[in-house]
């Protein structure tokens, strides 16, 4: 009847730990090990039917991306977007946070407020929104840039612009985000070091680059390597804008992934696609890592 | 006076990035309440003619939005509840009670925050379809179920809570249970509320996994049933503006109302990247 207090604990701990363990391991590992599986076969509509027609293959998914021109171009636009949205979103942040940040400013909370009114909208409500204002006749964005004599592009029709338009509209859906996390580490930025710089005479833009950024370095580094990861996995920005296209130049991976499973039904394949995805993400985030260089003491 | 000018300088560029940040939004707002037609003229007009709610009309009489607003409201809201309840209750018991495997578990937790979502949905898709949940509010809720995020969330906040807190509860009597309902979830309740803002708003915004497990439009939630309404009202701009007026709304307004538990979500994330 007196049970130690230990082991009261220790069954209360795991009976309120169990739920959450046990639904994340069935309905998140489970599934990753299964897709592992998957990965392996050629299950496809008919296996659907019947699994049990679904044979095993080896690497040949993942033979069959490495040899496919859908596959690499799909890879290069996950990668632009990646490596070239990433780092515009992360520069946008850090400006605007440089800005908020002054002494000077004003109304800091209603800008940071503003700027984050786009991160809590909906995806698909606002990449719906740009479809209109991409609009080549009757959009706002060749209105605007008509007055400055910049003639009219046809943003999402246009191979050669339709990345760049997707990327703007993901900048703008997320700068906010990383805004806020730079304004709290600008904030962690010890106020003895502004004023040692200020009393050896450095200017605005030495404190800035010999005071402030490398003390923002930690933030930075967590900023970069999460957006990264989230510019990856780049979707319903290209699904409801281009479908894609045109010519599949907006085609992420995740997009070739989800035609390729759900509207193709090629399940094998497209497991297979998805632990691509999963290790190009992998290797993005360790080289991010190893190029962020030592912390310096002094 | 050159000090004065460049002392305005910031806010001033902000106001414009501000500009900028919130036209596309109020052009959605403005759009949705013109009459048909009148946005696809040139130039485009900023503000309507005569406002007209037409659009919101027929979205909720015609085309059946209102259904997918209800959908969408019940997944987050029970969503929301079944991310609470299990992280609040395992959150607490990685912090705070000693079990064996407690270590173990939670870095093989951890270990799940690496791998992108879209590795387990295909066969998560197919694990579903065997057990007859696809097209099902059950489906769509599968990933709100518990949460590795809200366990972690919750887990640093409850190491705060003081020991002695539990143990003079625990030597008066209160059984353990007793503890995590009247002691444990009261003090959580602040870091309670920024999970519920966080997970309320992703699910009312998630689009693929409700977009690949629903196939029926009965049980659309509104980004999907607005993605399918594109395909087939693409022409009216209006239309479709208020669309986005009504799937955007409330999470605007919950952020709006919100906005400080929210912000520290963002911040609490961050903190141990």
């Amino acid at each position: 009847m007196n049970e130690p207090l230990a082991a009261r604990q220790a069954r209360a701990g795991l009976l309120l730990a169990l739920p959450s363990v046990v639904l994340i391991l069935v309905f998140f590992f489970g599934p990753v090990l299964y897709g592992l599986w998957l990965s392996l076969t050629d299950f496809d509509l008919y296996a659907i039917a019947d699994p049990s027609s679904a044979r095993f293959v080896g690497l040949g998914n993942y033979a069959h991306a490495l040899s496919d021109a859908d596959f690499w171009n799909s890879l290069r636009i996950t990668i632009v977007y990646a490596f070239v949205g990433a780092p515009l979103s992360v520069a946008v942040s850090l400006a605007a946070a440089l800005l908020v940040d002054a002494k000077a400013t004003r109304w800091k909370p209603l800008f940071r407020a503003v700027y984050f009114a786009p991160v809590v909208t909906t995806l698909v409500a606002v990449a719906i929104v740009w479809r209109y204002l991409y609009q080549p006749q009757y959009g706002l964005v060749n209105a605007l840039l008509a007055k400055f004599n910049v003639p009219r592009v046809d943003w999402l029709g246009d191979p050669h612009w339709a990345l760049p338009a997707i990327l703007v509209l993901a900048v703008w859906k997320n700068f906010g985000y990383n805004l806020l996390i730079f304004v709290a580490g600008l904030q962690n930025v010890p106020r003895e070091l502004h004023e040692a710089a200020e009393l050896d005479g450095a200017s605005g833009w030495q404190r800035l680059w010999n005071v402030t950024l490398p003390q923002l370095a930690p933030v930075f580094l967590f900023v970069s390597v999460t957006t990264v990861i989230n510019y990856f996995q780049l979707f319903a920005e290209p699904y409801v804008m281009t479908q894609g296209g045109p010519l599949k130049s907006t085609n992420s991976l995740v997009l070739l992934m989800y035609e390729q499973g759900f509207r193709w039904w090629r399940m094998g394949y497209a497991a297979a696609l998805a632990f691509l995805l999963f290790a190009v993400i992998l290797v993005a985030t360790v080289v991010q890592m190893r190029m962020q260089p030592r912390e310096r003491r002094t | 006076m050159r000090q004065r000018l460049t002392g305005l300088l910031p806010t001033a560029l902000l106001i414009a990035g501000a500009a900028l940040t919130v036209a596309p939004l109020l052009w959605m707002l403005s759009a949705s309440l013109m009459p048909s037609g009148e946005a696809n003229t040139s130039p485009p007009p900023l503000l309507p003619s005569r406002i007209t709610f037409e659009h919101y009309v027929e979205l909720f009489s015609h085309l059946n939005l209102a259904r997918a607003f209800a959908n969408s409201l019940l997944v987050s809201v029970l969503g929301t509840l079944c991310v609470l309840t299990t992280s609040s209750m395992a959150g607490y018991a990685f912090a705070k009670l000693r079990f064996p495997g407690r270590e173990g578990l939670f870095r093989l937790l951890l270990t799940a925050m690496l791998v992108p979502a879209q590795v387990g949905m295909l066969p998560l898709f197919l694990m579903l379809k065997a057990m007859g949940l696809v097209n099902s509010y059950a489906g769509v809720l599968v990933p709100w179920l518990a949460s590795v995020f809200g366990i972690f969330l919750v887990r640093q906040y409850a190491q705060a809570i003081p020991d002695d807190l539990l143990n003079s509860a625990r030597l008066e009597g209160a059984g353990e249970g007793r503890i995590y309902r009247s002691i444990v979830l009261p003090n959580l309740a602040p870091v309670l509320a920024t999970l519920a803002v966080f997970v309320f708003m992703s699910s009312w915004n998630d689009f693929l996994w409700p977009l690949v497990v629903l196939s029926d439009e009965r049980h659309h939630t509104l980004p999907v049933a607005l993605a399918s309404l594109v395909g087939e009202h693409v022409q009216d701009t209006e239309l479709m503006m208020a669309g986005a007026v009504v799937t955007v709304l409330p999470v605007l307004l919950v952020f709006i109302v919100l906005q400080r538990w929210y912000i520290r979500g963002v911040m609490a994330g961050s903190v141990k990247g």
